[in-house]
């Protein structure tokens, strides 16, 4: 599947939009570690945006950057956003609230459980009816999420705006799921190349083994391992560099090859 | 769209298990709502499985024991079905198979069961707490893949009550990309404290058994299931013999509200005007729409304008929720195979529990069983978030 990369965001520590981590990933500035801050959500309406909390505000602030450079209509791109762990601390107030006496959860923190809520606060934010779908999985959440997005911009021939994006988990299963950081990526990716296109990514999967590449620094690298959304590191660096190569990601099964040639 | 096969299907809700006892219950009007006694909670009537919590797990890792995936491992064990998988992972090979399954909460009953045994000190929940095998999204169709001999491409979808409907569409996807030959589509939801609670703290559980389209109906009744169906391109493989065709699907956004839908019903009216334009169909082209129908005031009204909006009063309607409650996640495979079954026997049948329906309805919404040949169904589906989906099955 070869598809066209119009646009593209980065948020995570030390990487604070996508000019700024493109620098960090060619080497021209140095990763210095930071929390996050995320853009607000300026297209929610301020009732909304008290509503949704730091994971929908990531996601929202991903989507927004990467639509913004692609320079795209936003009610013509299909959504794919995929995150493992979806709003971690929402389930995490749900399930602490189910043990106290009489179990009763908040009504808007249930609403707030359901893993296309970053999603929903996108189309309602912008108030379109694109069409978008939410996935989970697990580590391979980048990687999974990527195959699905490239081969729905090629199936519909149509943009699609992908959006990774994780957060630890607080309490009990967060202890047993670790995530170490916020980070999250955003691609908006087109059939045919535009104007100001970045480059094409030809994109294949083979189910039979699994290889992957490693992002060239050792810190970036640990990034990668800890979040399940920085498992594209890796491409990201490659996509910076501005040089034509091949990037594997680890699949579930297999293996996910992307060739990166700039345009 | 080029219509893509459906050669094997299986489906369990609280009517029954397979695609015979599920017939059966629909044509006998036999609901499968209890009163909830599920946890602790008493609220409403649920569609419960009964021995889902009996039910062992063969053959796979010991960690993807969970309510979720019994019920999913419950919903394979129909033999037609395992056939039809065997021989399409023999025909294509293991590979070329992939898993595409839809679930609202995955296996978060088991993450329920883990906080309330968390050690208070250190904060860990306890060790057999397996949380990548069970709690998490992704679970259902490794577990799925590993129980059916599947190495294709994976893929969880959670949007909400519409994932088990939209996960045909990614199959699609994956399918007409060429990233697979087959693929085993559908979902599983399982009854857990956080949807009982969480419905109820909308103010969504209906005291009664779920009442969709009365004039009285006064919210949902919470089910669990799970359904498959083996996804084909149309004449690859010879030896198969499809039940149906999948003919169109539209998908879109509210992009108005969390938890309401939009009155004016503009994203359903898309979604099912799209499902028509891919199928190349007119709206009397259709014999029958299984409503996403939940049982909700707001719900039931939004669809009843959108469908009317679309077919006028021209075409049969009705929810099978009073039959297995919302299912949630599962409800969009477990009402196409209920399609499926309908277009095979050749009924339709109208919605549980309707004392009177709503006057201010003006599509044709059934009330009781209507015998006559069923060729097209439009199955809808939309969920929190704002999403919507509605998917359009032909007979063969």
């Amino acid at each position: 599947m070869r598809v066209v990369l119009q646009g593209v965001s980065v948020w995570g520590p030390g990487l604070s939009g996508w000019s700024h981590a493109a620098r960090v990933l060619r080497g021209q500035e140095s990763w210095e570690p930071a929390p996050v801050q995320v853009p607000p959500a300026a297209c929610l309406p301020a009732n909304e945006r008290r509503r949704c909390g730091p994971l929908t505000r990531l996601a929202i602030a991903l989507a927004d950057e990467a639509c913004a450079q692609a320079e795209v209509r936003l009610e013509d791109v299909r959504g794919v956003f995929a995150s493992s762990n979806g709003d971690g601390a929402v389930v995490d107030g749900i399930l602490s609230a189910l043990t106290t006496p009489g179990g009763e959860v908040s009504p808007t923190q249930f609403h707030n459980s359901v893993h296309n809520a970053a999603a929903g606060y996108w189309t309602i934010g912008h108030a379109i009816l694109s069409p978008v779908v939410a996935l989970g999985s697990y580590d391979w959440s980048f990687a999974q999420g990527l195959l699905k997005a490239a081969a729905e911009c090629v199936v519909e021939n149509a943009p699609v705006l992908f959006v990774a994006y994780d957060l630890p988990i607080p309490g009990p299963i967060g202890k047993v799921r670790v995530t170490r950081n916020t980070f999250g990526c955003a691609f908006v990716l087109l059939p045919q190349a535009g104007q100001n296109a970045i480059c094409t990514l030809d994109i294949t999967h083979t189910a039979k083994t699994m290889t992957y590449d490693e992002v060239s620094s050792p810190q970036l690298a640990e990034l990668a391992r800890t979040n399940p959304a920085a498992g594209g590191l890796a491409l990201l660096q490659r996509i910076a560099s501005v040089q034509a190569g091949a990037v594997h990601l680890a699949s579930q099964p297999g293996t996910i090859r992307v060739e990166v040639l700039p345009c | 769209m080029k219509p893509l096969a459906i050669t094997a299907g299986t489906v369990l809700s609280a009517i029954g298990q397979g695609l015979a006892a599920t017939q059966d219950a629909l044509q006998a009007r036999r609901s499968g709502l209890t009163p909830c006694d599920f946890a602790g909670i008493t609220t409403g009537y649920v569609g419960r499985v009964p021995q889902v919590e009996n039910h062992t797990l063969e053959g796979v890792h010991p960690g993807f024991s969970c309510r979720n995936n019994q019920l999913a491992d419950m919903a394979c064990a129909q033999p037609d079905f395992l056939h039809a998988v065997a021989d399409a992972r023999q025909f294509y090979g293991p590979e070329r198979v992939a898993v595409v399954l839809g679930t609202s909460t995955s296996g978060i009953l088991s993450a329920e069961e883990a906080y309330r045994t968390s050690d208070p000190v250190t904060g860990f929940p306890p060790s057999t707490f397996d949380q990548s095998h069970t709690q998490d999204m992704f679970s259902l169709p490794r577990f799925v893949a590993a129980r059916l001999g599947l190495e294709g491409p994976l893929l969880s979808v959670s949007n909400a009550c519409a994932s088990s409907s939209r996960a045909f569409v990614d199959a699609r996807h994956w399918l007409e990309a060429g990233l697979c030959d087959a693929v085993v589509v559908g979902g599983a939801d399982s009854l857990c404290r956080m949807t009982l609670r969480g419905f109820a703290s909308l103010g969504l559980i209906s005291d009664t058994p779920t009442r969709p389209c009365d004039v009285e109906r006064s919210g949902i009744s919470v089910g669990e299931g799970a359904g498959f169906a083996l996804l084909e391109r149309e004449g690859a493989r010879p030896a198969a013999v499809p039940m149906a065709r999948w003919v169109g699907y539209g998908v879109s956004s509210d992009g108005h509200h969390m938890s309401s839908p939009d009155p004016l019903a503009r994203g359903a009216v898309a979604a099912m005007r799209e499902a028509l334009v891919r199928a190349g169909l007119e709206a009397e082209q259709i014999d029958y729409i299984n409503l996403h129908g939940t049982g909700t005031v707001v719900n039931d009204a939004m669809e009843d304008h959108a469908v009317q909006s679309l077919f006028g009063s021209a075409v049969p309607c009705s929810s099978t929720k009073g039959w297995t409650g919302h299912t949630l996640g599962a409800s969009g495979i477990i009402e196409a195979m209920f399609a499926i079954v309908m277009m095979r026997a050749g009924f339709v049948p109208g919605c549980l529990n309707v004392d009177r329906v709503d006057p201010t309805f003006k599509s044709q919404i059934l009330t009781d069983t209507l015998n006559k040949p069923v060729r097209r169904v439009m199955s809808n589906a939309f969920g929190f978030g704002g999403t919507n989906c509605s998917l359009i099955f032909e007979a063969m």
